[in-house]
C-alpha cells in the first residue's frame, strides 16, 4: 500500500474508571512518539458523542487513516467504533482497541505499573494497525423459522408471539405434554389466580395456531449450522401411540392392567398406569406407553391397550424417529428443576412421611390433583400444624449459594393455602423474606394479617421424637433455639438448572455461568442472548424466575428472534480464513481439522480452498499450516507477531 | 534495594472464554499482578507454536495461551487443536532449553475471573523465582532447525487427531 499510514489514537478515561490508575496523559504522550502516529489524544468519554465526534474530525481534517481507541473490553465498544469510522468513510477494520480498562485499570493496584501496562497495549495496537486490511461485512439468506426448545410457560409465550408475528416456530420439549412446571401449580401470586386457568387456553393455542408445530416426547439431538441457517435434528422418542390416529378417547388408560407405577408428574404422590396422559389437560392430551413398565414390553405378553382401541392407534413396533429441520433462530427456554432435598439428610426428606416438597404440597392443594385438593398426612388425617421451610438447598454455601427468588413468596402462597385447607397451625421459617415484586409486599402483609406464625430463622433440622415431627431453629428475633412440634414438614426447595443443561450447552455450544444456568452474552444490556448467534435465552434456564418475570422474557425471547428473522440476512463477520494459493503445499492438514468442513481440496490446483460461508473464523487451519498460506483476516499471522512485538515493547 | 525483577509474560487468549474471563477479572475489580499482556485471538485453535517461539524471541519471559474449557471452545474443538500443539510445543521448549515453567496452556472460561487471576499470579511467580529469560546462545540456529522441523511434527499431531489426555 503506498498510501502514507497516518494513526490517531485515542486514550479514554472513562470517567475516572481508567484515569484513576492510568496516567492517560502519559500514555497518549507515549503514544505520539511511536511510529505513523499523526496524532495522540485522551478524552473524558470516547464512546460518548464528543468522543466519537473527534475521531471523525481527525479523519476528515487530518486524513487519519487508522484509529486505535485505548478504553474498555473490544468485546464492549469495538463495534461502536467501527461505525464511528465507517461513519465518515474509513473501512471499520482500520481500527484498532487496546483494553485498557478490564484488562489494566480495573485489575491492576499499582498506578505506576498500570500505565505502563497500558503503554505496552496501545504499542501494541499502534504496531498491528497498519497491517490490518480492509474487510466487508458478507450476507447470506436467513431462514425465517424459530425453533423453541422447551414447552413451559417461557417456551410457550416465546412461540405464541413468534407466531403471532407470522413466523413458523416449532416447539420441542421432552415430556409427552407441554406445561412445564407452571401446569403443576395450583394457585399464583401474588394474585392467587389458578395457574391452569391461564396456562392452559395458551397450551391449547400451541396446539391449534397453523404456524407452530409441536414435537412432544422430543428431544434435540444436534445442531448444525449457524446464525440464520441452523439444521436441527430432533429426535422423536417413540411413544407407542400413533399421534394422527389416537384420539384421546382415554379408554386405553382405563383397562391398563399396570396400575401402581409411581406417578413422577404428580410428584410420586400418586400411582399411575403404563398407557397414560400426564395430566388431564395436557397438550397433546394423548397417552404414552412408558415401555419401562409396560407387561407387553416387560413380559411380551398383555397388548390389552392395542386391542381395546378403537382406532388402532397403539403401536408398539413404533421407533425414535430422527426429523431435520431448518431455522433461522434458537430460543432455548427449558426451565428449571427442582432441588432434591434427600441430598441433604438434615431435613428427613424421604426419611420421614410427611416431610414433602413445595411440588408435592402444591398437587395435593390442587383439586385434580392426587387427594383432590386436600392437605392429607401419610395416614390420611388432616395435618393440625404444617411448618414450611425456606430456603432449601438455596443461600446455603453447601448446596447453591444463590436466592431461588421465587420460594419466598411461593411459600406465603402455600401458607396461605395451607391456612385455608386445615385451618391449623401455620409456620414460615424463613431467613429474610425476599417479595421483590410488583404486588409481592402486599401480598406478604395480608400473609401476615391472616395468623400465620413467622419465625425468623432457618429450619435447620427436622427430626422426629415419640412419632412428633420436630422443627429445628435459631429464632433469630428471640435470640433463642427452638424446636416447634409440628404434623407436616413443606421444604421450599431450591430452583437448579435441569439435569440436561450440560448436555444441551455443548450441542448448542454455549455458555453456562458457575451455579450451571445457561449464561447470558451480558449480564444487564443482553439478558436474553448467549454468546452464540441467533440462540437466545428465556425464562429459569437463565437463572430462577417466576411466572412473571419468565413470560416477560419469553416475550422478550421471541422479539430477539422476530427482529433477527425479520431482517431477511444474515450478516456475516468478514473474520474468515484464506488461503494464500501461491504457498499452499496442497498438505490437507487445514482439511482435516476444519470443524465446519469449510475447507475442500482443489484436485486441480492441488491447493486448500476456503468456503467462506462455512467458514466461522476460528483460525485453527491457520494455525496448523506448515507453510503459512493459510491464513485469518485481521488476524494474520503478520498482525499477530507484531501485536506480540508490540506488547514486548514496552 | 535494587527494583525486584517484573516479567513480562505475553497472554495469548481467546476472545469467547479466557478473553471475557480476562475482562469479568476486571468487571470483578479483581485485582492481579500486571505483568501479563494480552493479545486476543478468536480461538486458542489459531495459536500457531510459532507465536509462542516469536514472544521469546521478542523477549519475553514466559507465554500463556488461554482457552476455553475442553468440550467449551466457541468453534466445537480449537481448544484441543491447541491442547495437541502443547505436547509438541513443550518438548520443543526443552530440547531449547527454555524452562518449563515459562510455556503454559490454561482454560479459563468467561465466568471465571478469580481463576485468571489464579493462573496469571502462579505463572507471574513462577517466572519471577526463575529470573529473566535468557536466550539460549544458538538460539536462532537452533531455532530455524525446529521452525524445519515444525512442519512434519504438526502434520503427525494433526493425523493423530489430538492427544489422549
Ligand atoms: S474459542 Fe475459546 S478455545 Fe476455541
Amino acid at each position: 500500500m503506498s498510501e502514507e499510514i497516518k494513526i490517531g489514537v485515542y486514550v479514554c478515561h472513562c470517567g475516572s474508571n481508567i484515569a484513576d490508575k492510568v496516567d492517560c496523559a502519559a500514555v497518549a504522550e507515549f503514544a505520539s512518539k511511536l511510529p505513523n502516529v499523526t496524532v495522540a489524544r485522551d478524552f473524558q468519554y470516547m464512546c460518548a458523542d464528543p468522543g466519537q465526534e473527534l475521531i471523525r474530525k481527525d479523519i476528515k481534517e487530518q486524513g487519519i487513516n487508522r484509529v486505535v481507541v485505548a478504553s474498555c473490553s473490544p468485546r464492549m465498544h469495538e463495534p461502536t467504533f467501527r461505525k464511528v469510522c465507517e461513519s465518515v468513510g474509513l473501512n471499520g477494520y482500520f481500527f484498532e482497541m487496546a483494553n485498557i480498562r478490564e484488562h489494566v485499570s480495573w485489575c491492576t493496584e499499582d498506578r505506576e505499573a498500570a500505565t505502563e501496562k497500558a503503554k505496552a497495549l496501545v504499542a501494541a495496537a499502534v504496531a498491528r494497525v497498519p497491517l490490518q486490511e480492509p474487510l466487508y461485512e458478507r450476507y447470506a439468506d436467513m431462514n425465517d423459522r424459530v425453533l423453541v426448545i422447551g414447552g413451559g410457560i417461557a417456551g410457550i409465550e416465546a412461540a405464541l408471539k413468534v407466531s403471532g408475528g407470522n413466523k413458523e416456530v416449532v416447539i420441542v420439549e421432552k415430556e409427552p405434554s407441554i406445561g412445564g412446571t407452571m401446569a403443576k401449580l395450583d394457585k399464583t401470586f401474588p394474585t392467587l389466580d389458578c395457574s391452569a386457568c391461564i396456562l392452559t387456553p395458551k397450551m391449547v393455542e400451541c396446539a391449534q395456531r397453523d404456524n407452530v408445530k409441536l414435537y412432544t416426547y422430543s428431544e434435540v439431538e444436534k445442531v448444525d449450522g449457524y446464525v440464520g441457517n441452523f439444521t436441527v435434528t430432533i429426535r422423536k422418542k417413540a411413544r407407542s401411540v400413533d399421534l394422527d390416529k389416537c384420539t384421546g378417547c382415554g379408554l386405553c388408560i382405563t383397562k391398563c392392567p399396570t396400575k401402581d407405577i409411581p406417578h413422577e408428574w404428580e410428584e410420586n404422590l400418586t400411582t399411575r398406569t403404563a398407557i397414560f396422559t400426564p395430566f388431564p389437560q395436557a397438550v397433546p392430551n394423548k397417552p404414552v406407553i412408558d415401555r419401562e413398565n409396560c407387561r407387553y414390553f416387560t413380559t411380551g405378553k398383555c397388548g390389552i391397550c392395542a386391542k381395546v382401541c378403537p382406532t388402532d392407534a397403539v403401536d408398539f413396533e413404533q421407533e425414535d424417529e430422527l426429523v431435520t429441520e431448518d431455522f433461522g433462530a434458537i430460543i432455548v427456554a427449558t426451565g428449571f428443576e427442582l432441588f432434591d432435598p434427600s441430598v441433604g439428610p438434615q431435613w428427613g426428606f424421604g426419611k420421614f412421611d410427611n416431610v414433602i416438597t413445595s411440588l408435592q404440597f402444591e398437587r395435593m392443594v390442587n383439586a385434580s390433583g392426587p387427594t383432590k385438593g386436600k392437605v392429607l398426612l401419610k395416614n390420611g388425617e388432616e395435618p393440625k400444624s404444617i411448618a414450611i421451610l425456606h430456603c432449601i438447598g438455596s443461600r446455603d454455601e453447601n448446596y447453591h449459594e444463590y436466592c431461588s427468588r421465587f420460594c419466598c413468596t411461593a411459600a406465603l402462597k402455600l401458607a396461605h393455602l395451607a391456612k385455608e385447607k386445615t385451618n391449623g397451625d401455620v409456620y414460615s421459617f424463613y431467613i429474610d423474606m425476599r417479595t421483590f415484586g410488583k404486588g409481592y409486599e402486599e401480598f406478604y402483609n395480608r400473609i401476615m394479617s391472616e395468623g400465620i406464625h413467622f419465625i425468623r430463622g432457618k429450619g435447620t433440622e427436622v427430626v422426629e421424637r415419640k412419632g412428633q415431627l420436630l422443627v429445628r431453629t435459631e429464632d433469630t428475633l428471640l435470640g433463642k433455639y427452638r424446636e416447634v412440634p409440628v404434623d407436616m414438614v413443606v421444604l421450599m426447595a431450591a430452583c437448579q438448572p435441569g439435569q440436561d443443561t450440560e448436555k444441551l450447552a455443548q450441542t448448542l455450544a454455549i455458555q453456562r455461568s458457575a451455579d450451571g444456568f445457561f449464561l447470558e452474552a451480558h449480564p444487564k444490556l443482553e439478558p436474553l442472548k448467549t454468546a452464540t448467534d441467533g440462540i437466545f435465552l428465556c425464562g429459569a434456564c437463565q437463572g430462577p424466575k417466576d411466572i412473571p418475570d419468565s413470560v416477560a422474557q419469553g416475550a422478550g425471547a421471541a422479539s430477539e428472534a422476530l427482529s433477527l428473522i425479520s431482517a431477511g440476512k444474515v450478516k456475516i463477520s468478514p473474520i474468515v480464513a484464506r488461503c494464500d494459493e501461491d504457498k499452499c503445499g496442497g498438505c490437507m492438514i487445514c482439511i482435516n481439522l476444519c470443524p465446519y468442513t469449510a475447507i475442500s481440496y482443489d484436485e486441480e490446483k492441488k491447493v486448500a480452498v476456503v468456503n467462506e460461508a462455512k467458514c466461522k473464523g476460528c483460525g485453527t487451519c491457520s494455525g496448523s499450516c506448515p507453510t503459512g498460506a493459510m491464513t485469518n483476516t485481521n488476524f494474520t499471522d503478520e498482525q499477530i507477531m507484531t501485536q506480540i512485538e508490540g506488547v514486548l515493547a514496552v | 534495594m535494587t527494583k525486584e525483577f517484573e516479567p513480562r509474560i505475553v497472554g495469548i487468549l481467546c476472545n469467547w472464554c479466557s478473553y471475557a474471563g480476562a475482562d469479568l477479572a476486571g468487571i470483578s475489580r479483581i485485582k492481579y499482578p500486571p505483568n501479563v499482556r494480552i493479545v486476543r485471538v478468536m480461538c486458542s485453535g489459531r495459536v500457531d507454536p510459532s507465536f509462542v517461539l516469536k514472544a521469546f524471541a521478542e523477549g519475553a519471559d514466559g507465554v500463556l495461551v488461554s482457552g476455553c474449557h475442553p468440550v467449551d471452545c466457541h468453534y466445537i474443538e480449537g481448544n484441543y487443536k491447541m491442547w495437541a500443539r502443547k505436547v509438541m510445543l513443550e518438548t520443543m521448549l526443552q530440547q531449547l532449553g527454555i524452562e518449563p515453567e515459562r510455556f503454559r496452556l490454561t482454560w479459563v472460561s468467561a465466568n471465571e475471573g478469580e481463576l485468571f487471576k489464579q493462573y496469571v499470579t502462579e505463572m507471574v511467580d513462577a517466572v519471577k523465582k526463575l529470573g529473566p529469560f535468557q536466550k539460549p546462545v544458538n538460539w536462532m540456529t537452533e531455532l530455524l532447525e525446529h521452525e524445519r522441523s515444525l512442519g512434519t511434527a504438526v502434520q503427525e499431531i494433526a493425523a493423530g487427531g489430538g492427544v489422549g489426555e
